[in-house]
């Protein structure tokens, strides 16, 4: 669907040439949903510009479609814009406009007829749940409406890709899982090739079928998420994808958590589903715990890392499940 | 208070002011909507960047609006003759203020464009739009508030030069103030006409604030 073959853009600063893509090749196949992944500053969002042509490429090719984007004639590119949807972490919707109204922009732009435009408008602002705000602007609105319209706007033409700018970047936990269901829903219902730049790998993690990890405007390590995450080759991966220096853990934390458990469901991997869902390790120090009627008896203690949002994350997780716990100092 | 040709002079003047300045500003904005739309457009940083056109076109406008209105009037008397055949009166002085206004509403309109923010812009054109639709459906709708506070702002100021142009055979209220209270020294009917134009320019600057307040749909 897209191929890109050493991709290079040099911007020209006053302090010199600038170069954010070293040559990048990568191809993203019908029907997937592939996330690029980087620190800030590694040549993302440049390189998501350079797919619809917002940015032109210095060097190298993108063939979007069978079509050299490079070759295409300002108008023909125009018209392939239209074939490709893009909406941004700031949602961008036209404030003067009502969510039906920024739905109808592109239509408009595309020489819909107004009755189609409009039956089309309101079939889109259903998929995205927001068919009660029709006539609300942009203003009257959350950060994850707004996404939401900007979504059914860029799918508006029916586009055959939708280009994502950290979408979720400037949205809250909750609003961004939204978000991307919404987003994987499409990709499952109507077979939109989506390509993700992000830097949060929650992101990736959630939806995306296919990664490459982007680091000073080249592309380190590629391939499905599945494989890259469970061996990530390069030093960059492994910081993205690894917690902080967690492959040889030395524990130093001084506190530690005394769990009591009366009577919880046994079947249930507290500890394990605490450290995969807070993302920190904990050191078993002493355990007895006894199982009656598929019932959890006993006591844990429990060394907690060396940073207070992990713990506050650690102490957060088992208020939520309703686990009883005590906090002690070490003594070593 | 006055004899009775006095009211009748003040109600024409009235009528004077209104016909110039708003004929002045309709023209001025003829000219100077199209002339900002190119200025903003064709910045190194706009949606078509021609950087020749936008430097010729800026260095024009900021040597019109560098010479004083007065002097800009007698300056460009023969072009006023040229155009309506008189150099006395109001509609003479339509001339001047539309060549005085026009780089004024330019810049105006330039500014306001300019703050639409870059990424509607880049959402636009993500989807395709001509250069041409950008500017009609995405930077004059998403500016409109802040072109209408330009709009007030101009129609006040082009206001305020009419009445200059009383010195020099205009017409309308500035041209009462400078024969009556300047050459006659006819101090009331000067604290009139002065009270006259402070009472014009409120009503085009509330009425102008007020439609822009209404029209922007940014903050509710």
């Amino acid at each position: 669907m897209i191929r890109l073959r050493h991709l290079t853009k040099t911007f020209e600063t006053s302090q010199g040439n600038l170069e954010v893509l070293k040559g990048i090749s990568l191809d993203i196949n019908e029907g997937e949903i592939f996330g690029i992944i980087g620190l800030s500053g590694a040549g993302k969002s440049t390189l998501i510009r350079c797919i619809n042509f917002l940015e032109k490429p210095t060097d190298g090719e993108i063939i979007f479609d069978g079509m050299n984007m490079g070759d295409l004639s300002r108008k023909e590119l125009l018209k392939v814009r239209q074939s490709m949807g893009m909406i941004f972490q700031s949602f961008n919707l036209l404030a003067q406009r009502t969510a039906l109204k920024n739905i109808l922009y592109p239509l408009e732009i595309a020489n819909v007829p107004k009755e189609e435009a409009m039956d089309r408008a309101r079939e889109l602002l259903e998929l995205v749940g927001l068919s009660d705000k029709a006539n609300a602007y942009p203003s009257q609105l959350s950060g994850g409406q707004q996404q939401r319209v900007a979504i059914a706007r860029a799918l508006a033409t029916n586009p055959k890709v939708l280009l994502c700018d950290e979408v979720t970047s400037a949205l809250d936990p909750n609003t961004t899982s939204s978000i991307l269901q919404l987003l994987q829903n499409i990709n499952h219902t109507f077979g939109v090739t989506i390509v993700m730049i992000t830097h949060e790998m929650k992101v990736i993690e959630q939806i995306c079928t296919q990664v490459a990890v982007i680091d000073g405007g080249n592309i380190i390590e590629t391939g499905n998420v599945k494989d890259v995450f469970l061996r990530p080759q390069s030093e960059i991966a492994k910081q993205l994808i690894l917690p902080k220096g967690s492959e040889i853990h030395n524990m130093t934390g001084k506190r530690c958590l005394r769990l009591i458990f009366d009577g919880n469901s046994a079947f249930e991997p507290i500890i394990s589903n605490m450290a995969l869902e807070c993302r920190a390790v904990v050191n078993i120090l002493y355990a007895n715990t006894k199982c009656i009627d598929n019932k959890a008896f006993g006591e844990m203690l429990l060394q907690l890392p060396d940073d207070d949002i992990s713990i506050e994350r650690i102490l957060a997780y088992l208020d939520n499940r309703e686990i009883y716990y005590k906090e002690e100092e070490l003594h070593v | 208070m006055f004899e009775q040709g006095i009211y009748e002079l003040l109600g024409e003047g009235i009528v004077e002011t209104l016909y110039m300045t708003i004929v002045s500003t309709a023209f001025a904005y003829i000219f100077g909507l199209p002339l900002g739309v190119l200025l903003c457009v064709t910045d190194k940083d706009g949606i078509f960047p021609i950087p020749i056109i936008n430097k010729v076109l800026g260095f024009i406008i900021n040597l019109l609006r560098s010479v004083p209105f007065l002097i800009l009037l007698v300056f460009i008397l023969p072009f006023t003759r040229m155009i309506v055949g008189t150099t006395i009166g109001s509609t003479a002085t339509i001339v001047p203020l539309v060549v005085a206004s026009t780089p004024f509403v330019a810049r105006m309109v330039e500014s306001s464009l300019k703050e639409v923010d870059s990424g509607v812009i880049e959402a636009a054109q993500s989807m395709g739009s001509s250069v041409f639709k950008i500017i009609y459906k995405v930077l004059i709708p998403e500016a409109k508030p802040s072109l209408l506070m330009g709009a007030a702002i101009a129609i006040t100021t082009i206001l305020g030069y009419s009445a200059m142009a009383g010195f020099v055979g205009g017409g309308g209220l500035g041209a009462i103030a400078v024969n009556y209270g300047y050459y006659r020294y006819q101090q009331d009917v000067m604290t009139v006409t002065v009270l006259l134009l402070v009472i014009v320019v409120q009503i085009f600057q509330e009425v102008g604030t007020r439609i822009a307040r209404l029209s922007d749909r940014r903050a509710k």
